[in-house]
């Protein structure tokens, strides 16, 4: 059902598409006033959950280590999983946002045997890449894509764009070349989609809002696609249009495009203003999470808590003698009053 | 009432998941797996120490329809959630950017031996979340449901205390999240939310009243405290021969020694103990004990971060006024994560004392020159390496023996190979569980954070099936019959599960293994061990 439901979400997106530029004939309005828009609420919107993160400060070093801390110089430190400077803990990072290290480490939890079986059931973890590969080719042909879609609003177009470009078509596959990047990203999007479905506990915690982007996404990736080898598209018309975009120019005027660039558009528009909003937001946040961006160094050097409240203090030495004396003194512990001192003290 | 289901009754779950939407599955008290509310004494005993943290005091079981809340028990937690949304980036963050990818979800120990898809964490955490989106977010507020979330019912606080308890804050599912969303941060803010309308269990809060009134959360007085140290020293002379020294609460010492209160009480804790004893005495190291600091442990971890702080601060308290330049901590846990990641920030700087040197090697310990506290582990490894011990690890040849990393310090902290170094340095057969129920991807005891209580434990014996398979298929393949640790916890909650899953091994803390191979000048011939059992040869 909430997948049901996110993909009618999408579909009614892809109709007020069709009929605003489409039928209507409101080209403008969804070829610059809506990216306009979409642009500024993410801007704003990002910013303003990034500040909104970083307001609330970090009390406490807790890093989730992950290897042998730096110890005695005779036992090896695992620097990258376990970092102790500011140094490791950006390779750390670096993993972690790159090559995605933690998921790396993914493992499926296996029972096999009967209930019969009793102790002698068996419990392995064998190893489970199939997430880390799929959140790899999706984030990474998407970056592609991405960086590629540069050409539409820089004149000239950079040569390393170009390069890239070249790169990107090296199978030259169909006539204009095909795009690996962007047929990657249908099919990371898609494996991503298919795991939520096949896989039950995934599928149980699925909501809405997950599928939601992952159709958005392939929505985009899909009317891309169309526009480039089927439905052609007057590529100039489009970098006119692209470049108004860039140079906050409302006066040109948009005719002869095909209305899938329209609906294109309108979902890439969605897809960024609605960013801010979701668990896409993950992408400004993984480099806020305190169990991974901080060494583990709390116990070499002072860290300070801006909230650290002074008046929270320990039961007192004092108190517990108080309570406790004439036990300690007549088992021969030692003691800061004796009793008659303590006496002295209690009746003045 | 005793518990007494058998492992195959016990293995009569699956993964299957339910066909309503969790939300629409209402949280079920089943004995065995949610613990005994806090009594009304100890919170207000409690309640008057911290002058309030302990609000709505009154008699409740988790079985009764009406839970009593107080009237207005929805504005408090709204109220604390805030609050804490703004205290913590850690708990903002992971309210925000989690993409449901499943990755924790068979990590958890009670998900994989219970299949309750509520303890898969990422579940756990949605309990809080829906809340966060249905009171603190636009969308939430509009879309309800369609956005992931719900209204704050009393079902929901139900649920929170049935789940946020059966959650032992080990954290092994943060080590697999690609955004580090750690399920153990989320657990703490819960179970502070659940404070503030008067839900709490008594497991954690009457050692943490006994820790703040005698000093250890065992509740044990300081002339009881001495008197069981001196009949662990008498035992000592009749194994060794040698008379050790039991200085405590002396000023003017070098180093103070803080360990669980739980090993001066209990079996196999207490070898642990006498191993501490027997080692400082043979260095002749100039230290002492503390009765009023007689709790390495910190129950307040498991409460709120300011009952941690209160139970912490004793510490440095203790050091301070005992003079001492730095401090030695036992074999814990969760006291491991405390002084590691919260100590010197929460009662620190610690600039009374200095940074920690091995009087007998001279190493400093440059890695601890902010808290001026080391683990025992890396003393002992560093004597051992420096050949300062005489040792005949002979005297452990009946033992095969592997060791059990604690959740805290392998993913708190990270200290693996220390305690590794000093196993094989005392014990000739050592063996490793698989490599992915150890070191940092180790798996939990089922019993922390304070959940070691006996009413609990179905949950605990479904929880331990992660380490119990494992020390299953270590004692089938290579006959082990020892499980080394160094945690107190673990001393308690790991003979029940091995007892449990993988019969016939023993559980010894990692000092006890030394103390038996430890060769102390002027000692008889031993005989025995520290269990008073025959040692090899001598049968």
């Amino acid at each position: 059902m909430n997948a049901l439901y996110s993909l009618f979400a999408v579909f009614a997106l892809v109709v007020i598409a069709l009929v605003g530029a489409g039928a209507a004939g409101m080209e403008q309005l969804f070829g610059l006033y809506i990216p306009w828009l979409a642009i500024a609420v993410f801007l704003v919107g990002f910013v303003a959950k990034v500040i909104g993160w970083a307001k609330s400060p970090v009390p406490f070093r807790i890093p989730t280590t992950a290897g042998q801390m730096k110890s005695h110089d005779w036992i090896r430190h695992d620097k990258y999983d376990n970092p102790a400077t500011a140094g490791q803990t950006f390779v750390r990072m670096a993993l972690e946002v790159l090559l995605f290290r933690s998921l790396f480490r993914n493992l499926t939890a296996q029972r096999f045997g009967s209930a019969q079986d009793g102790v002698d059931v068996k419990i392995r973890y064998a190893s489970a890449k199939w997430l880390w590969l799929f959140a790899l080719i999706f984030h990474y042909s998407f970056l592609v894509v991405f960086i590629r879609h540069w050409r539409l609003f820089l004149d000239p177009v950079p040569s390393a764009l170009l390069a890239l470009e070249y790169a990107d078509t090296f199978l030259q596959i169909g006539a204009p070349a095909l795009y690996m990047s962007g047929a990657a990203l249908a099919l990371g999007v898609s494996l991503l989609l298919l795991r939520r479905f096949v896989v039950p506990q995934v599928r149980y915690i699925s909501q809405p809002a997950d599928y939601f982007p992952l159709f958005l996404i392939l929505g985009v990736a899909l009317s891309g696609i169309l526009m480039r080898y089927w439905a052609k598209t007057d590529i100039m018309a489009v970098k006119e249009v692209t470049m108004a975009l860039f140079s906050l120019n409302p006066a040109v005027h948009i005719e002869g495009i095909g209305v899938v660039f329209f609906v294109h558009v309108f979902l890439v528009s969605c897809l960024i203003a609605y960013l801010p909003f979701s668990k896409l937001m993950h992408m400004g946040g993984v480099f806020l999470s305190p169990t991974r961006n901080l060494p583990n160094d709390s116990r070499a050097r002072y860290h300070r808590n801006p909230w650290n409240d002074p008046n929270v203090k320990a039961h007192s030495y004092a108190a517990y003698e108080d309570e406790f004396r004439e036990k300690m003194i007549e088992a021969g512990l030692p003691v800061e009053k004796t009793l008659e001192e303590a006496a002295k003290t209690e009746a003045q | 009432m005793a518990w007494n289901v058998k492992p195959e009754e016990l293995l009569q779950y699956d993964y299957k998941v339910p066909q309503k939407n969790w939300m629409d599955v209402p949280p079920e008290f089943k004995p065995g797996t949610w613990c005994y509310p806090a009594k009304p004494e100890i919170l207000e005993y409690l309640n008057k120490a911290t002058k309030g943290d302990f609000p709505h005091i009154r008699e409740w079981v988790p079985t009764d329809v009406d839970w009593k809340l107080p009237e207005d028990w929805r504005e408090r937690i709204k109220k604390g959630f805030r609050e804490r949304l703004d205290k913590y980036r850690s708990f903002k963050v992971f309210m925000d950017v989690c993409v449901r990818c499943g990755a924790c979800a068979d990590k958890c120990h009670f998900y994989i031996g219970g299949g309750d898809p509520k303890n898969m964490p990422v579940l756990r955490a949605e309990l809080l979340r829906s809340i966060y989106r249905g009171e603190f977010t636009l969308a939430g507020k509009i879309l309800g449901r369609l956005a992931g979330a719900r209204k704050l019912e009393e079902d929901v606080v139900k649920e929170w205390f049935l789940y946020f308890y059966q959650c032992t804050e080990c954290r092994r599912c943060s080590l697999f999240c690609p955004y580090g969303i750690d399920t153990a941060e989320i657990t703490m803010m819960a179970r502070e939310l659940l404070h503030l309308v008067g839900c709490n269990i008594n497991w954690i809060l009457e050692p943490a009243s006994n820790s703040n009134r005698t000093g250890n959360h065992m509740g044990i007085q300081p002339h009881a405290y001495y008197g069981m140290m001196e009949f662990m020293c008498d035992d000592i002379e009749e194994i060794t021969g040698v008379k050790v020294n039991c200085p405590v609460n002396e000023k003017g010492h070098e180093v103070l020694f803080i360990t669980p209160s739980g090993d001066i009480f209990a079996d196999p804790g207490t070898y642990t103990y006498m191993g501490y004893l027997m080692l400082f005495h043979e260095i002749g190291l100039d230290y002492t004990w503390s009765t009023y600091a007689s709790e390495g442990g910190n129950f307040g971890l498991f409460t709120s971060d300011r009952m941690m702080k209160k139970l912490n601060a004793k510490m440095y308290a203790e050091a301070k006024r005992l003079g001492v330049k730095y401090i030695i901590g036992g074999e814990c846990g969760h006291m491991w994560r405390v002084l590691n990641q919260y100590m010197d920030t929460m009662n620190g700087p610690a600039d009374f004392l200095e940074t920690p040197v091995s009087p007998i090697t001279g190493t400093r310990f440059e890695s601890a020159a902010g808290t001026s506290m080391i683990h025992i582990t890396e003393f002992t490894s560093d004597l051992m390496k420096h050949g300062k011990l005489k040792l005949d690890p002979s005297r452990n040849d009946d033992k095969i023996v592997t060791f059990h990393d604690s959740c805290n310090p392998a993913r708190a902290m990270g200290l693996l190979d220390e305690p590794r170094y000093v196993i094989q340095n005392v014990c000739n057969n050592f063996v490793e569980m698989p490599e992915d129920t150890i070191r940092e991807k180790t798996f939990c005891c089922a019993g922390g954070s304070g959940l070691n209580t006996d009413e609990f434990m179905e949950m605990r014996m479904r929880g331990g099936i992660g380490r119990g398979n494992a020390l299953r298929h270590v004692q089938q393949k290579n006959g082990v019959n020892t499980l080394a640790t160094i945690c107190a916890i673990d001393r308690a909650t790991l003979p029940p599960l091995a007892n449990y899953w993988a019969p016939g091994v023993e559980v010894y803390g990692v000092h006890e293994l030394v103390a038996n191979a430890l060769v102390m000048t002027g000692e008889k011939p031993r005989e025995v061990d520290l269990r008073q059992e025959p040692l090899p040869g001598m049968e």
